[in-house]
């Protein structure tokens, strides 16, 4: 149940975003892609979750070729750096999106996804904000949102675009706290975009520094930082 | 120079005006220059309209509508926008929606062809359906032979309203969209909605507004065109005159009241739409701000 990922390019006209990328996460793992931007690592991501398709390359999770499946089947949850949220919804209608629009023998009840998001709510501490609108809330009670709305599709794999990178440096800290302690209680294989090195080995298993479409190194935040493998990484992490 | 000092040493009981502040005089000027304009330009003549269409009390009125002439130049015009609007309504979302979600090459060149229909003159976009389907053109001896009539007949009167009309919806929409991006739907992908699901829940009900306005604009010019139409139409009285036609007929046969009791009727066309629109922005003013505030 592992996620491969293994010689993956993409090019944007002639530009190219990423020149074989390849990492192995263990089923339930953490991994943060860390880089300066440009680094390919939002591209990379965005391959993970359908929403950009890879020039060549694999990505298997679990049993599944993961680039043949379209965003929609993937069960992957996405949460976006400028949250996406549904703003003529309410945070209840949000976070019951992805159930609603499951085919109807899959679909649970209403009082069954009226449940959901009151436990999802809260899980991401914001109890009682059912019928609040997207524009009513603070950053970080949006980004909450839109957290609990990629939890709520129960999917098999979490993937984070800078998610933190709109929110001030208090905010910031207390929301990756929480990202890591809903982690760990879901379970659930996490992919986490980020320029910013603190954050980075902050809350991951695993980080990948990136550099020009590659993963210059990858390993637990204390071997990178005390091993730098390149140049480049050292200058990086002493940035 | 001269002023700063002034300001500083000389007057001290000058009150300064705010940075974005104009002197009343300015203030008055410009109100009173927009109220003339719009006075003489737009209120004095539909106030003309409306005296004339009356000037032979109601029952002149009410004769000079039931006449079956100008009650089948109604029935024209409204048979042809409502087979415009809704065709100008699904290209317009259609064309906004591949402009703003997809890259491909011609992209800029697309959107110079939606506009194409403004720039034109609209005699002109007439003239181009007598060379494509009239007798002398293209398609036209074909088209006889099955004894398919689109020159002086609703499908060429149909066909040169879509084209003026065009550009409406998809000119409101695509700024619009561009501006939305695809964020929401691309969260709505990831969160297993199909291609359906997401226009309809996600992209529509963030641009009904635009949408509806494109549609009312799109209506009151479908009702509204003459020059276009005046070129396919043939002028047949009763048969293939449109309200525009048929007040310009009416005029032309110096039949006064009756030009403008057709045109009156025309006028209040436009002025419910337009307070259809108003009353919508009223009435939805709070989700209309909650939409732009994000």
């Amino acid at each position: 149940m592992s996620l491969t990922v293994d010689s993956v390019t993409k090019k944007f006209r002639r530009f190219p975003a990423l020149n074989g990328a390849s990492f192995v996460a263990p089923q339930g793992s953490f991994v943060s892609l860390l880089g300066p931007s440009g680094s390919g690592k939002t591209t990379l991501l965005r391959i993970l979750g359908g929403l950009e398709f890879a020039d060549s390359g694999s990505v298997r999770f679990a049993d599944l070729n993961w680039l043949d499946m379209p965003a929609r089947t993937r069960n992957a949850g996405f949460v976006f750096q400028q949250y996406a949220l549904f703003k003529h919804m309410t945070v209840a209608d949000n976070i019951a999106f992805g159930l609603r629009v499951r085919p109807r023998n899959k679909r649970p009840s209403n009082a069954d996804i009226q449940k959901r998001v009151t436990e999802l709510l809260a899980l991401v501490q914001l109890p009682g904000l059912e019928d609040r609108y997207p524009s009513q809330l603070s950053g970080g009670q949006r980004q909450r949102v839109a957290l609990a709305r990629a939890l709520a599709i129960e999917p098999r794999m979490l993937l984070l675009d800078e998610p933190f990178g709109a929110l001030d440096a208090k905010v910031r800290k207390e929301l990756r706290a929480d990202l890591r302690r809903i982690h760990d209680h879901a379970g659930v294989t996490t992919v986490f975009v980020t320029h910013d090195q603190e954050e980075a080995f902050a809350v991951a298993d695993l980080v990948a520094v990136m550099k020009d479409g590659r993963i210059e190194q990858y390993g637990a935040p204390a071997d990178v930082r005390r091993n730098p493998r390149t140049p480049f990484v050292s200058e990086f992490l002493s940035a | 120079m001269t002023n700063f000092s002034n300001g500083r040493s000389g007057s001290r009981r000058r009150s300064f005006l705010k940075p974005t502040e104009d002197p009343l005089w300015l203030k008055l000027l410009l109100g009173a220059v927009t109220i003339g304009f719009i006075a003489i330009l737009l209120l004095l003549p539909l106030a003309l309209v409306f005296k004339e269409a009356l000037a032979g009390g109601l029952g002149g009125f009410w004769k000079s509508i039931t006449e079956p002439d100008a009650l089948a130049s109604v029935r024209l015009s409204l048979i042809a926008a409502a087979i415009a609007v809704p065709l100008n309504t699904v290209f317009g979302i259609a064309a906004a929606w591949a402009i703003a979600k997809y890259d491909f090459r011609g992209k800029t060149f697309l959107v110079t062809l939606i506009d194409l229909p403004f720039s034109v003159s609209p005699v002109v976009a007439g003239l181009i359906y007598v060379l494509v389907f009239g007798m002398q053109g293209w398609l036209g001896p074909t088209l006889a032979d099955h004894d398919i009539h689109i020159l002086f007949a609703l499908p060429g009167i149909v066909l040169v309203t879509v084209f003026v009309t065009f550009p409406f919806v998809a000119r409101e929409l695509i700024p619009l969209m561009v501006d939305q991006g695809r964020d929401e739907e691309e969260a709505a992908a990831t969160l297993g909605a199909t291609g359906f699901q997401t226009f309809l829940r996600v992209t529509l009900p963030n641009i009904k507004w635009g949408l509806l306005y494109g549609i009312l604009l799109c209506n009151a010019r479908a009702l509204g065109e003459f020059g276009a139409v005046s070129v396919v139409s043939g002028h047949i009285r009763g048969v293939t005159n449109t309200m525009p036609l048929h007040v310009q007929l009416l005029y032309d046969n110096y039949d006064y009241a009756g030009a403008f009791t057709v045109a009156a009727l025309l006028a209040m066309l436009a002025l419910v739409t337009l307070a259809l629109k108003s009353l919508l922005e009223w009435r939805y003013a709070d989700e209309l701000a909650a939409a732009h505030r994000h």
